[in-house]
């Protein structure tokens, strides 16, 4: 019998797909039987992850998501989509007094204008089908909780949540559903080098969350695939936390 | 930056501990504020004034505030 999280026949893009997250996702929706346009900046990263991809009939296509010039340049090469899964992002840490003029510029032109700037392509140059679902991979940092140092992050991750919920507002008449998963602490590089800036004790940490252990990307993609399915297709502007009971004590 | 000065910048990270208890043998792992968030003041105060970048792990394998001013050197 076919899953109800099947994805076949769906063609879909995926940001952040070099690396951690991302790449998960797209590994995971191939096998779900979807058609995947991957993107990242990292040409070589991003062939690996296309090379790691079940079935055929997928592209890849670097470009920096937040230039906006490179931007529309990429959705004009697209296929028509019927999902997206938006992981690109990178991470700061520092105290508030450090915080440099341009520092904020930068980190929401990565976390923010990004996502904005491509849904804004997408449907301009209607990109998307009627139906499609879009999903963006924010975090529990500024939605949920908030830890040291995470000032500039937490901000840019809860101005990314809003704008998912005026898009799906949006774009509910034209058949588009948006949503966000908002994961806790995940194993990836991103994860092991804010830990090291951070020198916490790992062991000590994962008795922080209730189901005691730090999240797989799987963990993370199989609420993005529930996301993308038809299965829901009465879904859209939501927020799906994915952090082992983390933001619950 | 000189050592002196380095030693006042490591200071200001505190908000309980008294400028001080400072010095270059102060061992700061054993300060009672020591944790998270002062690594975090010291590893943004190096990156800022400093333009080096180091790691907690750099700060936990230092001992003494000249050691670790001495190691940022080598950076
Ligand atoms: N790991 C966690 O604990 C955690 C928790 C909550 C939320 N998140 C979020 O999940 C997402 C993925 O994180 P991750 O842990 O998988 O990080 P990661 O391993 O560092 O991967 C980040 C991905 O984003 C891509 N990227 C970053 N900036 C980009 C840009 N300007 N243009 C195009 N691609 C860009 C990177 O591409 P290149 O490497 O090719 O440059 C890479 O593929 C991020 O949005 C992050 O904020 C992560």
């Amino acid at each position: 019998m076919k899953s109800r999280f099947s994805l076949e026949g769906k063609t879909l893009l995926v940001t952040g797909a070099s690396s951690g997250i991302g790449r998960c996702v797209a590994v995971e929706c191939a096998k779900m039987g979807a058609r995947l346009v991957i993107n990242g900046r990292n040409q070589e990263r991003l062939n690996q992850t296309l090379s790691m991809l079940e079935g055929t009939g997928h592209q890849a296509i670097a470009a920096d998501l937040s230039d906006h010039e490179a931007v529309s340049a990429m959705v004009d090469q697209l296929p028509q989509l019927d999902g997206v899964s938006h992981n690109a992002g990178v991470t700061s840490i520092g105290m508030i007094k450090f915080i440099k003029a341009d520092d904020w510029q930068a980190l929401s032109q990565n976390n923010v204008f990004s996502a904005i700037w491509l849904t804004r392509c997408l449907v301009a140059k209607k990109k998307l089908n009627k139906p499609a679902s879009v999903v963006f991979t924010s975090s529990i940092s500024g939605n949920d909780s908030v830890r040291h140092g995470e000032a500039l992050y937490a901000a840019t991750k809860s101005a990314l949540s809003g704008f998912a919920k005026a898009a799906a507002l949006d774009l509910a008449p034209q058949g588009i559903r948006v949503n966000c998963v908002h994961p806790g602490m995940i194993e990836t590089e991103l994860f092991h080098s804010s830990q090291d800036a951070l020198t916490q004790d790992l062991d000590e940490m994962k008795k922080l969350f209730p189901l005691k252990r730090f999240g797989n990307p799987e963990d993370v993609a199989d609420g993005i695939i529930y996301l993308l399915s038809d299965t829901s297709s009465w879904v859209t502007g939501t927020e799906l936390k994915i952090d082992g009971g983390y933001t619950l004590i | 930056m000189t050592l002196d000065q380095f030693v006042q910048q490591f200071a200001e990270q505190f908000d309980e501990t008294p400028a001080n208890q400072f010095t270059p043998a102060t061992d700061y792992k054993s300060l009672e504020e020591w944790g998270s968030l002062t690594t975090l003041g010291v590893i943004t105060m190096v990156d800022a004034e400093m333009g080096k970048r180091i790691t907690g792990s750099n700060l936990l394998a230092c001992t003494t505030i000249e050691e670790l001013y001495n190691f940022i050197q080598r950076v």
